[in-house]
């Protein structure tokens, strides 16, 4: 009995053996997203997209020697880490994966990242977790996202102002983590930059007055008032007071405060006033909504494109190291993103594929502009505008 | 000229906003302490009071802007107020009718009442964001300055402008209008002085041949008058959103308690203590102090008292000190 039993385990074991050679060219990318959970319904497009880029790989037949790329799903469910953290150690220990794209959420990717992906020497790249925490986290060189940081929104916001000569301004933001961490990063690299925030006061949404806000605002002074809020909330209405009482009469918008309601009511009012939101003009983005439409998801939705541009990247880097182990490809990665090289968009990763085969570079452009900065995340693209004459004008994209 | 330009900052920013602000907390107060004073317990739904009547106004403005009434340079609203209390008052009978009457009836202890007016507060809210929607509602029109911060400058060569905008004119008028009638009602009509024996002893003005319901029915019809008001002024000035008026029920209670629960005079005392507080405490001095002071003794800081975080906490620690040390209010109300 206990020889039969060895020998059926062996035949097992053999057979398993033979079947995993005769797949050797099988490359195994998990997609670990909250399919589960508060952001289920922005996740199947994003993990269609992801998709859509590896069966483009795998028709392709020039990945690898003609590899076919194998998706793999797991739940991260946004919000449990535990559950997070679980799912990701089957994809890599049972199923085998070679690279994993997610996680989506801040927490779980964290979580993800440091209980899985580093002990396992695992590449993971992000479309959409955009916390400022994952940029320093400790991660070998194996964690890249697609997505920008919030921080990098407080960059982008200097740069534009300080082009425009301001140098000091009063910064007002909403008080919550989006508008605490904003109005922060904001602050530093403003103040890094030379300039100067005469003031940084929180303001609470749906409140009743704002005019001791407005008020303190107003005594510190300024060029400009940064207000890191919503539109249709709390950021109006100090907007509006601030313009009664003539404390300002010129504002900077991140992107919480873009929205029709700036032209419906105030208009003309703000005329100068500047901002800027995510949003970019590269011609990778309509390509990637058509190539949505024909495979049957919606390729406006947010992070699809991200979810795209994060497998094609995998797959690049691991064409460009001619292995498809993530230790080997791990720092190909920004090679591929950046330049030099071809300019590679949506839909053109044969193409790509065929050049890296021949020992060429490429530059992947993307659906949404990728250009992978500091710790292996996305600069991220911004729309600047302006009010001008109480329309909002297009100044250029950064 | 340093001296004008600091009194003209400050009433710029503290002076005339906490006067308008201050009408409007004063107005609401106003009903609350007059429920609590006739009717004997913590009206939670007057917010939401405010805010339906806001809404009738609002609607009925949108419907005379599009026929082309106007009011020349004042709000159309103005004119639609009468419908705004009139549809006000048809709510507040209704929900008397059907609800508080059942527990005046059974002489149901004040706490009971309270509670019920907080389910009272959650089905207006309800109603009110059911018929036009949860969010910001513009329906202000006509001159929106009495003298714009730009004009103020030139007319004066000052550096300082003074903006003082349409709505806080008429917020001040029509409260001072609405608190002088309220005055006069209560002390020389008869009805009036029924009500105020109601209010001070329930038992004797029902000996002395006084219609209890009567008096109920005429204390809320004043009441949804002035919610109404209030709630229209305020989103003249502001913007009309429902939340809104619900984050204003505490700053109102705060009002009517620190000036004394149940006294008309104190809600009005209150509703300025609060608004001033409010402003004054968290405004940065820095500017004022630039123009009344030599260079050398210049603030280098914001000299500001407390960052405008803590406004809300500062309305409740008046609150508190007042709850210490003189449980009646200011002005001699009822112990809560």
């Amino acid at each position: 009995m206990k020889k039969l039993l060895t020998a059926t385990a062996a035949t097992a074991l053999m057979a398993t053996t033979a079947m995993a050679g005769g797949h050797a060219k099988e490359v195994k990318l998990g997609i670990i997203f909250g399919f589960t959970g508060p952001i289920e319904s922005l996740t199947p497009p994003m993990a269609a997209a992801a998709e859509l880029a590896m069966k483009e790989a795998t028709d392709s037949g020039l990945l690898l020697d003609a590899a076919k790329v194998t998706p793999i799903r797991a739940d991260s469910t946004c919000i449990d880490s535990g559950a997070a953290t679980a799912a990701a150690e089957r994809l890599i220990t049972s199923d085998g994966v070679n690279g994993i794209v997610g996680g989506d959420c801040s927490g779980v990717t964290g979580a993800i990242l440091s209980n899985v992906a580093l002990p396992n020497g695992m590449v993971m790249i992000s479309p959409s977790a955009t916390s400022p925490a994952l940029s320093t986290a400790e991660d070998n060189g194996l964690f890249f996202r697609t997505a920008p940081s919030d921080a990098r929104q407080g960059v982008v916001m200097t740069e534009v102002l300080m082009e425009q000569g301001v140098k000091e301004v009063a910064l007002t933001y909403t008080n919550n983590d989006y508008g605490k961490g904003l109005a922060d990063s904001f602050q530093s690299a403003f103040e890094a930059a030379g300039g100067t925030v005469t003031i940084s006061a929180a303001h609470e949404d749906g409140k009743a007055d704002y005019s001791a806000e407005v008020g303190a605002l107003a005594a510190a002074g300024g060029e400009k008032l940064v207000i890191a809020g919503y539109v249709d909330q709390g950021g109006s209405g100090v907007m509006r007071a601030a313009l009664d009482s003539g404390a300002f009469d010129s504002f900077h918008f991140p992107d919480g405060m873009y929205g029709a309601k700036l032209e419906e009511n105030f208009g003309s009012e703000i005329d100068g006033s500047t901002g800027q939101l995510p949003g970019t003009d590269s011609p990778g983005a309509g390509t990637m909504v058509e190539m949505g439409e024909a495979a049957g998801f919606d390729g406006t939705s947010s992070f699809v494109g991200e979810s795209y541009d994060a497998a094609a990247l995998i797959m690049l880097a691991m064409q460009a190291a001619n292995s498809s182990a993530p230790g080997d490809y791990a720092g190909k990665v920004m090679d591929v993103a950046n330049a030099p090289g071809e300019k590679i968009y949506p839909g053109e990763l044969a193409k790509a594929l065929q050049i890296l085969k021949d020992g060429g570079e490429v530059d992947y452009v993307g659906a949404t502009a990728v250009e992978l900065i500091g710790p292996g995340e996305s600069a991220g693209n911004y729309r600047q505008y302006e009010i001008k004459d109480g329309k909002i004008t297009t100044v250029k994209f950064r | 000229m340093d001296f004008l330009n600091a009194l003209v900052a400050l009433s710029n920013f503290v002076l005339v906003p906490a006067i308008a602000y201050g009408s409007q907390l004063a107005l609401g107060a106003l009903g609350v302490t007059l429920i609590y004073g006739i009717l004997r317990f913590s009206n939670f739904a007057h917010g939401d009071t405010m805010a339906f009547g806001a809404m009738i106004t609002v609607l009925v403005t949108w419907w005379m802007q599009s026929i082309g009434i106007s009011f020349g340079p004042l709000p159309t609203a103005l004119l639609a107020l009468p419908f705004g209390i009139l549809g006000t008052m048809l709510l507040v009978l209704f929900t008397d009718r059907v609800v508080y009457k059942f527990y005046r009836e059974q002489k149901a202890k004040p706490v009971i009442l309270v509670i019920v007016s907080m389910g009272v507060m959650f089905i207006m809210n309800g109603l009110v964001r059911f018929v036009i929607g949860p969010g910001d509602q513009r329906f202000a029109d006509g001159e929106r300055f009495i003298i714009s911060a730009r004009d103020f400058k030139q007319m004066t060569g000052l550096r300082e402008g003074l903006a003082i905008k349409t709505t806080q004119g008429i917020t001040v008028v029509v409260a001072v209008i609405c608190v002088v009638a309220l005055f006069w009602f209560l002390n020389r009509t008869r009805t009036g002085k029924s009500m105020r024996a109601y209010s001070d002893n329930e038992d004797l003005a029902l000996l002395s041949g006084i219609n209890p319901e009567r008096v109920v029915m005429y204390t809320w019809l004043i009441v949804a008058a002035l919610a109404a008001t209030a709630g229209v002024l305020y989103g003249l000035d502001k913007s009309f959103k429902p939340f809104v008026y619900f984050q204003l029920l505490l700053p109102i209670f705060a009002s009517a308690i620190v000036g004394g629960l149940g006294n008309p005079l104190g809600a009005i005392a209150g509703g300025f203590v609060i608004a001033f507080s409010e402003v004054t405490i968290t405004y940065a001095w820095k500017k004022v102090a630039k123009y009344m002071l030599p260079e050398s003794l210049e603030p280098s800081g914001l000299a500001q008292l407390l960052s405008t975080d803590y406004k809300f906490a500062v309305s409740f620690v008046i609150l508190l000190i007042v709850l210490l040390f003189k449980p009646t209010g200011l002005f001699k109300g009822k112990a809560v």
